[in-house]
């Protein structure tokens, strides 16, 4: 109950907008993608035209080898968890997850006995009978799962599909979203712009932006080594120091010409990488580590970096700095 | 200002009910005539009411014309609104317009309007040419009322049903008009009172099968009469009961 | 793009039902009128063409211009006086009332709206007429001799209008006055404005949709009518539908009915335009 998916230089419109500009992209059978990106990066639009909900202006999508070209969503071998769940709001929950079922003829008991397993599955067992009303939010989001999952789809479509949800419950959401995917084994592919829950989830992730793929790898390529600075921005903060012909506002650090990557956690006390000394500006706890503002004494630059909790800092105080690990990218 | 809040509250509704408060009284006029004095407490219009076969068959036939063009008013508006709000057509604002539009003309230009298309037609008149007028009126009412009743959760929900597989006349049945029950119930409950009580076009397109309303008012042509009262604190004691219903049905149910 | 289309014909299906009734016994009907009120008479018999002649008789002729003045004086009178008598009405269940019981003091204010629209103007006629109830408690108290004539006119034609549209301005303003946020008044009174300034300034203007909306409902529907001014106006004074009725019955004189109709419509017409900016049909 897995596919995999191909999309072929897919353009999309509307009106004169470009929502989609000649994207390509290969998902795996089983593979767990997550397209992150900003509002208006066209993810979703994507995710719609996999699902079959428009179709594309140009280009191709193939779904196990498929093309999917005049199939509508009913046909297509994909089901979609939407952002606000689309519960049916008059029937049990039982009848919900079992709707694909029935419209696919399947017996009232087998659909009952379906429905209360995959219940069971997404951590909702015994709760056949009651209504999406009588629900938390977090526990809705389950049900609509479940109703997704039922029709034992080859691809599963997430749209932000824990979005409508407050931050602690969406960070246990995310785990469990990922043991579910690896039970099932079928191809997911999420929606989000939370960049936290791409990596907690993702085996690939797909960082989009002005309709165009502006990255691609596992978490850790994408946030460590990203191949465009709107990537290396949107995964998180980042330090930028342009470098020409190995030269720096900090005097010489490395050969070529482009910018130096480096996150606010990657520069400490010690590392191969010496930034010289800085001042403090300002710093403040953040629990897990200090937050705190320098700048080099060689420059007028501000640097962002987190350091460990029990360092001692004061602003005006001046330190010695080190990047433990850095990425260089090179100017086109 | 409290005080005289709570006179002007007790004056408006006495102003309100003052019409109808007479209208009942005299319903039970021991006399000829529904005006003061008092005579004393009689049935007897009631009675004679009750056993006018004329108004008994223009109960039905305001019945039959009310339930039958308001149920194909709201199945006809239900669908158009169903599509005008699902999909993008070229032309759909003109289409809501065109829609809507019966609702800011008169009844009587309405009426004026088919009897016109019907005598050149040469149709002849009937209960069921003022049916067919009863459904321009009343189209527009449910087609607006579904129309406004289908937001987004809605909307989600059908093409939750279509990703799943529901073919479009499964997503209307099992998931939209239940979804929208409370709408439908209103649009019908709506239609069925303005078709019950609608006068002009049911007197102008109808010959020999006329409506209570119609009735009534060929009634009045005889003057004042307490029979006259009787049969309206029917039709007032009829449509309240409906009402209230309704209000009681809206009240409990669980939201 | 065969998705795209499938959807399409679909739509075009299911509305079709709803449009091809609104064509056939709304639009075309409307458009043969304003063909036929460019036809004449001669003798009993219609002879079509394209004549202004009706259109001018409307607006020279006396006795049809007078039904135009009638009902346009007496619906602009019957709008104001129900937004003056409702506002007030509305805003006290709104503010005054306690929440629990405000549906209960809608409910009962418009309770009368649910009869038959025949027998209410009928029932005014019992209050009104020459031995009716006021006339008789009058009488009786001594205040007057004689009977007042307060049936069979402009009077009572308007009394019986507000006291139907009262009931609906009621309702449309006090759709809209419950959905203002109570923080408005009391923004505007932090800000140091006065209970009329407050009114004036603040309520007023924002409960002008909900006016304006009922107050085009009342001008519509009370200027269309014919039960109400034919049942207590009496013969009298005509007005416009009162006329329309006459060309067609007495004299089937159905192209002139047509083009009075088609004038209806005009001042409907303009109605509508004068207060579009503030309209939410969509609302109702």
């Amino acid at each position: 109950m897995t596919a995999n998916v191909s999309i072929r230089s897919v353009t999309q419109r509307y009106g004169t907008a470009l929502a989609l500009n000649n994207v390509s992209l290969d998902i795996a059978a089983g593979e767990f993608v997550v397209l992150l990106g900003p509002s208006g990066c066209g993810k979703t639009t994507l995710l719609n035209l996999i699902g079959g909900f428009a179709e594309p202006a140009a280009g191709q999508i193939l779904i196990g080898g498929r093309d999917m070209v005049g199939v509508g969503p009913a046909q297509r071998p994909t089901t979609t968890v939407f952002q606000d769940y689309a519960l049916f709001p008059h029937m049990t929950l039982a009848d919900n997850v079992g709707f694909g079922l029935r419209m696919r003829g399947v017996s009232r008991p087998e659909r009952r006995a379906r429905a209360e397993q995959m219940l069971a599955l997404v951590g909702l067992p015994g709760r056949a009978d009651r209504r999406p009303h009588e629900l938390s939010g977090g526990q809705r989001q389950r049900v609509a799962l479940a109703r997704a999952l039922a029709v034992e789809p080859d691809v599963l479509l997430l749209d932000e599909p824990l979005g409508a949800l407050d931050l602690k419950l969406r960070r246990a959401m995310q785990d469990e979203l990922k043991a579910i995917q690896t039970q099932v084994g079928t191809t997911f592919v999420h929606v989000t712009h939370d960049q936290e829950e791409a990596m907690a989830v993702a085996d690939r992730i797909v960082v989009m932006n002005a309709g165009q793929i502006a990255d691609l790898g596992t978490p850790r390529e994408v946030y460590l080594r990203p191949k465009t600075l709107f990537s290396a921005a949107f995964m998180g903060e980042v330090n930028q120091i342009a470098v020409q012909n190995g030269q720096t506002a900090l005097g010489p650090l490395l050969p070529g010409t482009g910018t130096l990557l480096i996150r606010p956690e990657c520069i400490g006390l010690t590392g191969p990488l010496p930034l010289g000394p800085c001042t403090v500006t300002d710093a403040a706890f953040f629990g897990t580590h200090i937050r705190a503002h320098v700048t080099p004494l060689a420059a007028d630059l501000r640097l962002t970096v987190h350091l460990p909790q029990s360092t001692a800092i004061a602003p005006g105080q001046t330190l010695t700095l080190f990047a433990t690990d850095h990425h260089m990218l090179s100017a086109p | 200002m409290r005080v005289l809040s709570w006179l002007y509250l007790a004056l408006a509704y006495a102003f309100v009910f003052l019409p109808i408060a007479v209208l009942v009284a005299f319903s039970f006029q021991d006399g000829r005539l529904p005006v003061p004095p008092f005579k004393g407490f009689s049935l007897q219009w009631y009675d004679k009411v009750l056993g006018d076969s004329a108004l008994m068959t223009a109960l039905w036939h305001s019945a039959l014309v009310a339930f039958v063009s308001s149920a194909l008013a709201l199945v006809m508006g239900f669908l158009a609104a169903h599509a005008l709000a699902r999909v993008r057509l070229p032309g759909s604002v003109l289409m809501r317009g065109v829609l809507i539009a019966p609702m800011t003309v008169s009844y009587l230009i309405i009426a004026l309007g088919l009897l016109t298309t019907f005598n050149q037609a040469g149709v002849s008149l009937s209960l069921w040419t003022a049916g067919i007028g009863h459904v321009v009126i009343n189209l527009p009412l449910c087609f607006a009322i579904c129309y406004a009743a289908m937001g987004d959760q809605q909307k989600n929900a059908e093409r939750a049903a279509r990703d799943l597989g529901a073919s479009e006349a499964r997503v209307l049945w099992l998931i939209s008009a239940p979804m929208l029950a409370p709408a439908l119930g209103a649009a019908f409950f709506l239609s069925v009172t303005f078709s019950w009580d609608e006068f002009i076009i049911t007197f102008l397109l109808t010959r020999f099968d006329v409506t209570l309303p119609v009735e009534i008012w060929s009634m009045l042509r005889s003057g004042l009469s307490p029979a006259t009262n009787a049969v309206g604190s029917l039709v007032f004691l009829v449509s309240i009961t409906a009402v209230l219903l309704m209000e009681i049905l809206l009240f409990l149910r669980p939201r | 793009m065969t998705l795209q289309r499938a959807e399409r014909r679909l739509g075009w299906g299911l509305a079709a039902p709803a449009l091809l009734w609104t064509l056939a016994f709304f639009v075309l009907p409307f458009l043969a009128m304003v063909v036929l009120s460019f036809a004449h008479m001669e003798g009993r018999q219609v002879v079509q063409g394209l004549d202004p002649g009706n259109y001018i008789r409307a607006f020279t002729d006396w006795s049809q211009l007078n039904a135009l003045i009638n009902s346009v004086e007496i619906t602009l009178t019957v709008t104001v006086i129900s937004v003056v008598l409702a506002w007030p009405l509305a805003a006290i269940i709104a503010w005054r009332v306690p929440p629990r019981f405000q549906r209960l003091a809608l409910l009962l204010a418009v309770l009368p709206f649910w009869t038959s629209y025949v027998v209410r103007s009928y029932s005014w006629l019992l209050v009104l007429g020459k031995n009716g109830v006021i006339n008789q408690a009058l009488m009786g108290l001594g205040v007057i001799a004689e009977p007042l004539a307060l049936a069979s006119t402009r009077s009572a034609t308007v009394i019986g209008f507000v006291h139907f549209f009262v009931m609906l301005l009621t309702l449309t303003i006090y759709a809209n006055l419950i959905q203002l946020s109570p923080n408005y008044a009391r923004a505007a009174q932090d800000l140091g404005a006065g209970r009329w300034a407050t009114f004036r300034h603040v309520i007023l203007p924002l409960t002008l949709p909900g006016v304006v909306t009922g107050a085009f409902l009342t001008f519509v529907l009370c200027i269309g009518d014919y039960i109400t001014p034919q049942i207590l106006g009496g013969n009298n004074e005509l007005t416009l539908p009162q006329l329309i009725m006459l060309q067609m019955g007495r004299s089937g004189n159905f192209p002139m009915a047509s083009a009075l109709s088609v004038v209806l419509m005009a001042v409907v017409t303009l109605a509508y335009a004068g207060c579009s900016r503030w309209l939410r049909l969509d609302r109702i």
